[in-house]
């Protein structure tokens, strides 16, 4: 359904329809999503123990520097959820707070993921020094990139709630911006697992 | 699509079904289970397969608390094609994870890395 045809729909019923169509669309684009970071987390599975004779995980990823980021991450997707609270009550004001607030969570996640990288090449383990840490980098940029898209996309709804108020196509999209944070956070939750807890024991 | 909304009996639209006592609990659970993980791994005296086979399920139980408290999954009218396509998402995802470390532990298995470079000379050889 095109763009126009939702703006111009009259009755709330087909508004209701058609934001739900909307959202299963975009329920399959983070559900294909899902099997990228899949055939990422099958490539680190495959890599992880080839270090070529650097350091492995247990050696370079600290646990409570990650805990903290994971923590962030955790009360952004919750104050995600409470600027989607404040939406469905139609008051602009939180909803904007609430943006505010998760996508300054968001932002304090990245920059701890980009001083965790920069440690990493300037330590001289880079990308290019194993197999291992390039499926790392590989994996965790990839949902590193998914973030910075997704606080870019973060700030235009901010803007566009300022601008235009809480309307059907704004509320729309940000149900789907809501899902999009709240899927990272999902797929957090396995590279928190699998890369840093089951790294930090060598498995 | 018009004609159509005048017969079909309309319940609420998607977002109304959002409730902060859903976020919170979320929220609490993911902060727990995400500690008690924590918790788990950082504790020496555990083997390494108690501490996979703990988080993993730990991770699992997460996936489902977030999906159904966060993502809303189930909340859906039917037919619920969100759900249709998550659980084929989980087998794709299954297959593709499953599949590429049984392969590639099977290779591992199979030949060492002697017989590698043995078998790259004699593909030169040729």
């Amino acid at each position: 359904m095109s763009e126009v045809a939702v703006e111009t729909l009259q009755t709330p019923h087909d508004e209701a329809a058609a934001t739900e169509k909307t959202v299963v669309g975009f329920w399959v684009y983070l559900m294909t999503d899902c099997v990228l970071f899949a055939s990422l987390f099958a490539v680190y599975a495959v890599l992880h123990h080839n270090t070529f004779g650097g350091p492995g995980g247990q050696e370079l990823l600290k646990l409570p520097y990650v805990l903290v980021e994971t923590m962030i991450l955790l009360t952004s997707s919750f104050t995600c959820g409470l600027a989607m609270l404040a939406a469905q009550r139609r008051n602009k004001q939180q909803v904007l707070v609430w943006l505010g607030v998760t996508a300054l969570l968001g932002l304090s996640f990245l920059g701890l993921e980009l001083s965790e990288f920069r440690n990493l090449v300037l330590d001289g383990n880079g990308w290019r020094r194993s197999g291992f840490l390039s499926s790392y980098f590989t994996l965790v940029g990839t949902h590193g990139l998914h973030i910075t898209f997704g606080l870019i996309w973060m700030f235009v709804m901010m803007f566009y709630v300022a601008k235009r108020g809480l309307t059907n196509g704004v509320m729309k999209r940000l149900t789907l911006i809501s899902l999009f944070w709240h899927f990272l956070d999902v797929v957090w939750i396995f590279i928190f697992t699998i890369v840093y807890l089951f790294g930090s024991r060598g498995i | 699509m018009n004609d159509k909304s005048e017969t079909i009996v309309i319940e609420h639209p998607h977002h109304e079904t959002l409730s902060l006592p859903k976020y919170i609990m979320g929220f609490v659970f993911s902060i727990g289970l995400t500690l008690f993980a924590y918790s788990l791994a950082t504790h020496q005296s555990y083997s390494k397969d108690f501490i996979m086979g703990t988080l993993a399920v730990l991770a699992v139980v997460q996936f489902v608390v977030q999906m159904v408290l966060f993502l809303h999954v189930g909340s859906e009218r039917k037919p619920r094609w969100k759900l249709a396509v998550m659980f084929l998402m989980l087998a794709v995802v299954l297959i593709l994870v499953g599949g590429s470390i049984w392969i590639m532990n099977n290779l591992n298995y199979r030949m060492t890395p002697q017989q590698i470079q043995q078998y790259l000379k004699s593909q030169d050889s040729l």
